[in-house]
């Protein structure tokens, strides 16, 4: 078994080198578990982003790469190699922590080199390495100040040289910009992904914020109660989610479920408890035969009209419950006569005069639906 | 009608000026006692003590002879006739008990804090914090009598030695004299501080943040690089604050040298006390005695302020 290296001008795309595996990965704290037999390629080059809700054991996965925490079963494979009992300290790879970690009893040039001079680089080559990081982070003229003199955007800054120097292999970003406020997190946003690009290193990613995950990443695996819903690139995961839960984590979606009436190659026929039938293609959700499934219609696919529409399909009517201005959009919440309720998202036109209580039809192609096994 | 305004603002500035009066009285109020028990149990006694120290050999039924530095030349000045190198010297042992003390202490209690701080199980973690510092719970009168009995010749420290010289023949352990030595002395005073020093890093280990230790192995520090290059620096307030807090009171203490230590092991705490209540009685070495105790034990306090402070500085 030989291990080839390639060289890492290579896109990501074209490669199959991984630089994080995880293999059948379980742990647990006092009994309960926070991961249960996960399976994770990640590959050489890659923005990759682990997200979630709070509690679903992204931050532990991150861990366990890092090296903070040991598998309860599994392995952890770093660049081909099981590093399971490997701690920290002997794993090249370096994480941006979400509180920073910065020392505060370092200056931000002696944070930046405390990974070099720990493992005993020579003084000149750390001094330019360090210049370097400072320079590619743009906190050049901050190297003599102290962490609690820094905004929380250049603490982040920091954090990152601090880690990028040691240039390892995979860099691990737990939350890297929860803390900050929308402003500065859209900018450290473009300047995360010019990172990545310049210096091509692996990138993992854990967050919360679907929009960073989906924004930022190359791939990405959607995590709940400790297990991976779905694993893929952002339009997969978005256009396509294999679960109800990634339908409605991923960006605003409604979800319709009811038993199956009727079904053949193209079309399935939905009939909800509420007595609302719901047509939907089936060509990407290779569903088995099921009695009841989940219709996952997103709110920007949904038509909002005054008069009955034209096109066959998916139409109801209803009212206006709630309706929230959103400069370019309206964010409408539609009764419909059958009792469910619709999120619809409608671009702002000037003509149209929706006010609560306004009677309006929806309407939706069976094309623009998912379903889904409940 | 011209007056009406004016009289107004008169009474309302009346008004404002009460609410002042007011707020002063209140503060005044609730810090009039502590005030005045410090002035009459504090100030006035120190003042007292520095008079006294100004009059060589006032000893009680005597007055002294005049007014001066007689009594600190006595001790500091060799060129005085009256000068005896021993006051020096027992300033000097003082020193030395209180510096081995905290030595011995902070040695033996940072291993302990940190296992209690970062290590030991969450849930038996206040537990074990009380059942460390229970010692301080009976008086330092009886935990002396029990060094007592541990250290006497007949003891229990060398009948553990006889016991373990019994059990490997050929080796003969000599049998020790550690009561009235300076290893007695230094035991006690240890044993005495040790849950001084525990609580005070337990505090400061408490609050260290475990995610500054991830990110220096995540850095790729060893643990032994880690804790001198991340925890000891971060927690070098709360070790000042031990090591002053310890020293201070080692040095002053008087029960342990007194019951412990012998005729060698006289420190300045012990050598006060004879000249007020002892054979001696000189009142007015004494009380100098007392001023350079004070001043010096001041000018710890002062350090440990300057650190407390400099890290407060830090920490905004």
């Amino acid at each position: 078994m030989s291990q080839t290296v390639s060289p890492s001008i290579a896109s990501p795309q074209t490669q199959q080198v991984l630089d994080v595996e995880l293999r059948q990965v379980s742990k647990y704290f006092g009994g309960e578990a926070a991961i249960q037999d996960i399976d994770l390629k990640i590959r050489e080059g890659e923005f990759f982003s682990i997200l979630g809700p709070s509690g679903c054991g992204k931050t532990t996965t991150l861990r366990l790469i890092a090296g903070f925490e040991q598998p309860s079963a599994g392995m952890v494979l770093i660049q081909g190699r099981d590093m399971s009992r490997t701690p920290a300290h002997r794993r090249s790879v370096n994480t941006v922590f979400q509180s920073y970690a910065l020392f505060n009893h370092m200056t931000v040039k002696d944070n930046i080199a405390f990974g070099l001079r720990v493992k005993r680089m020579g003084r000149s080559q750390r001094e330019q390495r360090v210049a370097d990081a400072l320079q590619l982070v743009k906190m050049g003229s901050f190297a003599h100040r102290y962490p609690q003199q820094l905004s929380g955007g250049q603490k982040q800054r920091v954090a990152l040289a601090r880690a990028l120097v040691n240039r390892p292999a995979v860099m691990l970003l737990d939350e890297p910009l929860g803390a900050l406020d929308l402003k500065l997190r859209k900018q450290m946003q473009v300047e995360l992904t010019n990172l990545h690009q310049q210096l091509g290193i692996t990138f993992v990613m854990v967050t919360h914020d679907q929009e960073e995950a989906l924004s930022l990443s190359n791939r990405i695996a959607v995590m709940k109660d400790g297990d991976i819903e779905q694993i893929g690139t952002p339009s997969e995961i978005y256009d396509y989610p294999q679960t109800p839960f990634v339908a409605d984590f991923i960006g605003e979606t409604n979800l319709l479920q009811g038993e199956v009436e009727f079904a053949d190659s193209q079309m399935l026929r939905l009939l909800t408890p509420e007595g609302t039938t719901v047509l939907v293609n089936r060509s990407e959700a290779n569903l088995p035969d099921l009695k009841t499934a989940v219709v996952s219609v997103r709110p920007e696919n949904i038509r909002l009209s005054q008069e009955a529409p034209l096109n066959e399909g998916n139409c109801y009517s209803g009212y206006v419950k709630h309706i929230m201005y959103l400069g370019t959009h309206l964010h409408c919440v539609v009764q419909l006569q059958t009792g469910e309720r619709l999120t619809v998202m409608q671009p702002n036109r000037s003509e149209q005069s929706l006010t609560p209580e306004t009677p309006v039809y929806v309407s939706w192609l069976p094309s623009d639906c998912l379903a889904l096994a409940a | 009608m011209t007056a009406s305004p004016t009289s107004k603002r008169w009474r309302f500035s009346q008004l404002e000026l009460g609410q002042q009066f007011k707020r002063l009285l209140g503060a005044l109020t609730l810090l009039a006692p502590p005030g005045l028990w410090l002035i009459l149990f504090l100030v006035l006694p120190t003042l007292l003590i520095l008079d006294i120290s100004l009059v060589p050999g006032l000893r009680p039924g005597e007055s002294g002879d005049g007014y001066g530095l007689g009594n600190y030349s006595r001790v500091f000045n060799p060129f005085d006739a009256a000068f005896d190198s021993v006051y020096l010297q027992v300033i000097g042992r003082s020193l030395y008990y209180a510096t081995g003390t905290t030595l011995a202490c902070l040695l033996m209690g940072f291993p302990v804090a940190y296992w209690l701080a970062l290590m030991a199980p969450r849930r038996w973690r206040n537990f074990l914090v009380v059942a460390f510092i229970l010692p301080l719970w009976t008086s330092s009168l009886l935990r002396a009598y029990a060094w007592i009995s541990i250290l006497r010749p007949s003891g229990l420290l060398n009948s553990f030695i006889g016991w373990l010289s019994g059990g490997l023949p050929g080796v003969q352990l000599p049998e020790q004299a550690w009561l009235y030595t300076s290893a007695a002395v230094l035991i006690g005073l240890t044993y005495n501080f040790l849950p001084y020093m525990v609580l005070i890093l337990y505090a400061s280990l408490e609050k260290l943040d475990i995610s500054l230790l991830e990110a220096a192995a995540d850095l790729g520090a060893t643990p032994r690089q880690t804790f001198w290059q991340v925890t000891v620096p971060q927690t070098l307030p709360g070790i000042a604050a031990g090591c002053l807090l310890v020293f201070i009171t080692s040095m002053g203490d008087f029960v342990v040298p007194t019951l412990l230590g012998g005729a060698s092991s006289m420190t300045i705490s012990r050598l006060i006390y004879n000249q007020f209540l002892g054979i001696t009685r000189n009142w007015g070495l004494g009380s100098a005695l007392s001023m350079v105790m004070i001043l010096a034990v001041s000018l710890m306090i002062a350090l440990l302020l300057k650190y407390g402070d400099r890290d407060s500085v830090k920490e905004a």
